[in-house]
């Protein structure tokens, strides 16, 4: 056990060296130099440009510049370029707005899936699968840019709240319960647009772990030894049905970085996804490319700790 | 019953994916006919007509034929979807999107299935088998040469391209001084499997965006960008079939017949393995549409006068309570039209499951 964790962790660190390369790559190999961000700007004399690229070791050779990124993005001391402020803090600021979006997303998309993959697992071919299996589709269909604006223009004409940004403007004196209110609206249209994506998929996951499990042997010996339907389902089988969500836990690790680009830009939410939208825009490489870099580590991480709890529920991979 | 029309029959029953494809075919023809009807010099349906007097018609309002030019009247006599801010004809931007949607969903897709064939082609069959120090050094000096002649100049870059092909002759050599060259490193599925897994450890709609964001403005860059980076799924496919595959007698046969790789491999391996590339790529063609449109909302992609479905819905929302169908037209049609290839993707992975087969013949 200890050697499989090993050899994992080995693993995973070697492919952490190469998607460093390869994030650093991406962003240098592309046309334009840094330095040459905004040529129409009067302020950007000559004697600018070469301040800023010694500054910044833009005038080494690249795989120096490699070096020194990486080791000032360990040390923390990497700045951004727009407004010279550290990197990392920049990102744990944007993190922290970031949060409650993923946290009431991901309950939603946790709580919603399994009930409804569980019951048309149970119920299959009946009219309460169909229409999970059509609109889990509509869900995975709908572009999401569209469905926040369909929910916009609903809400305010139907509720009068204004939805853009993390609260409203000029609500200072009004009364506790509004200002919760008003919070709560902000809050909950985005994260239930995040969430609709992921309740689509999960529930049709949930729907065919469930009905693998039903079609096993130990299931119908249950039924045949005259055990209660509901003690069949919901013991035997969705016990058994669960294992793989158990290491999905460590999957939605990366949902907390990534953030998303185009809900958080339509809705004006100060997070992650709308810094990195921001940072392209100004090509203010050392953000884009540390959010990269921090996101594909997660991964990593997130993939290492599923195959941790793994190890933990599954008995068979633990034995063999 | 030829195996064509037993899927026929599958397909008939599926009520949803036939749907799927009777959309997909309909999306088709109209995207075909919206690059007849809008492109050319003098085109019948011109998306670029500017009527500041027509702006934020409402879908089915009639043109106000004393105040327009007769070339300015819309070809149909009424704005079937309405005008924009600028008193252009949505059908007509709409009609001009769709050939922009069709297209980066086929070509993106077909690039990512090409490479994920190759890849994992090359994974499945050659697996177990080790890359040697000749083919490393080798690789990765064409594959610096390459990169030099790309940046600096091309004589370098050629000098280091052929003393890389010769690094690659010598590991194929025998005798005690090369033996060096042929000691073996890595296997090749390692190799290839480490490759997907670094791939996938990009948060893929970010890194598109970084990458899109920084090259030059065009559709092909688009469709390029989204094939390299979505490739995998269909590499983990083809790998998984391969390795099935390559242990059935048919294969062992075919190799003792004495045919050679590449013969085995596209002849007589990939009809076997298709199935779920075909899956993968059906419902990877919806999920390029979906990425397209997300670029060109946020504002990246095909450069302007252009229209596309993506950036009609852009320009629209400045006006979502004056004038909804600007959001509602083109938001429906991606809907319809990524609904539809995921439908009949799904239908298409029930199709082909044999054990569904079995049970009509």
């Amino acid at each position: 056990m200890i050697a499989f964790i090993l050899r994992s962790a080995v693993r995973k660190s070697i492919t952490v060296f190469f998607v460093s390369i390869v994030s650093f790559l991406i962003i240098h190999l592309a046309p334009g130099e840094p330095s040459q961000v905004d040529p129409m700007n009067p302020k950007f004399t000559p004697e600018m440009v070469e301040r800023f690229r010694k500054e910044f070791h833009l005038d080494k050779p690249l795989h120096v510049q490699y070096v020194y990124f990486y080791k000032d993005l360990l040390t923390g001391k990497t700045v951004s370029w727009k407004d010279n402020r550290p990197v990392l803090e920049k990102i744990w600021e944007r993190f922290l707005n970031s949060l409650p979006l993923f946290i009431v997303g991901t309950l939603l998309t946790w709580t919603l899936s399994f009930p409804l993959g569980i019951r048309s697992a149970l119920k299959r071919g009946g009219p309460f699968d169909k229409s999970v299996t059509f609109f889990s589709y509509l869900l995975i269909s709908i572009p999401g840019f569209f469905f926040a604006y369909v929910l916009i223009i609903f809400v305010v004409t139907r509720f009068h709240v204004p939805v853009i940004g993390m609260q409203t403007f000029g609500l200072q004196g009004a009364p506790l319960a509004t200002l919760i209110m008003d919070r709560v609206w902000h809050l909950v249209i985005p994260s239930v647009l995040g969430a609709t994506g992921g309740i689509a998929v999960l529930s049709r996951y949930v729907r065919s772990q469930m009905l693998e499990v039903e079609g096993q042997d130990f299931v119908r010996t249950a039924f045949a030894k005259g055990l209660p339907p509901d003690q069949v389902h919901y013991r035997h089988a969705l016990r058994n049905a669960l294992l793989p969500f158990v290491t999905m836990f460590g999957l939605i690790l990366p949902g907390l970085i990534g953030g998303s680009v185009i809900i958080e830009s339509i809705f004006s939410w100060p997070g992650m996804g709308r810094m990195a939208y921001e940072a392209i825009l100004a090509r203010d490489y050392p953000v884009i490319l540390t959010v990269n870099f921090l996101s594909a580590v997660l991964v990593l991480g997130g993939t290492f700790l599923s195959d941790l709890l793994y190890l933990v529920v599954d008995p068979r991979i633990r034995l063999s | 019953m030829s195996r064509f029309q037993e899927s026929w029959i599958l397909l008939k029953k599926n009520r949803m994916a036939f749907v799927g494809l009777f959309i997909f075919i309909l999306f088709f023809l109209v995207a075909l006919a919206g690059l007849v009807l809008t492109s050319g010099t003098d085109p019948v349906f011109d998306p670029a007509m500017v009527r500041l007097e027509e702006k934020l018609l409402p879908p089915l309002s009639r043109p106000n034929t004393q105040a327009l030019a007769p070339e300015q009247i819309p070809p149909l006599g009424i704005y079937l979807l309405g005008t924009d801010d600028l008193g252009r004809d949505i059908l007509s931007r709409m009609l001009q999107g769709a050939w922009v949607s069709l297209t980066v969903g086929f070509v993106a897709v077909g690039i990512s299935v090409i490479i994920g064939i190759v890849v994992g082609g090359l994974a499945g069959y050659y697996g177990e088998e080790s890359l040697v120090v000749g083919h490393i050094l080798g690789g990765l000096l064409i594959f610096s040469g390459v990169v030099w002649a790309l940046l600096d100049g091309m004589a370098w870059g050629l000098i280091a391209c052929s003393l890389g092909l010769i690094m690659m002759m010598l590991a194929r050599l025998k005798g005690i001084a090369f033996n060096i060259f042929r000691k073996g490193v890595i296997k090749v599925d390692t190799l290839i499997t480490g490759l997907i897994d670094i791939m996938l450890c990009f948060p893929s709609f970010f890194l598109i965006l970084t990458v899109v964001a920084l090259l030059p403005a065009s559709i092909y860059n688009i469709m390029v960008v989204i094939g390299l980076t979505s490739w995998m799924g269909a590499a983990r496919f083809v790998r998984a079939e391969f390795l099935s595959l390559r242990e059935q007698d048919f294969v062992t046969a075919a190799k003792a017949l004495g045919l050679r790789a590449p013969r085995i491999i596209f002849r007589h391996m990939m009809p076997n393995a298709v199935g779920p590339v075909l899956v993968s790529a059906t419902i990877g063609i919806a999920g390029a549409i979906l990425t397209e449109a997300g670029l060109s909302f946020l504002g990246f992609g095909v450069p302007p006068p252009h229209a596309t479905w993506g950036n009609i819905l852009s320009d629209g929302k400045r006006f979502i309570f004056d004038a909804p169908w600007l959001t509602f037209v083109p938001g429906t049609a991606i809907l319809i039209v990524v609904l539809a290839f995921n439908l009949f993707g799904e239908g298409l992975r029930d199709i082909l499951n044999p054990k569904l087969r079995e049970r009509i013949s």
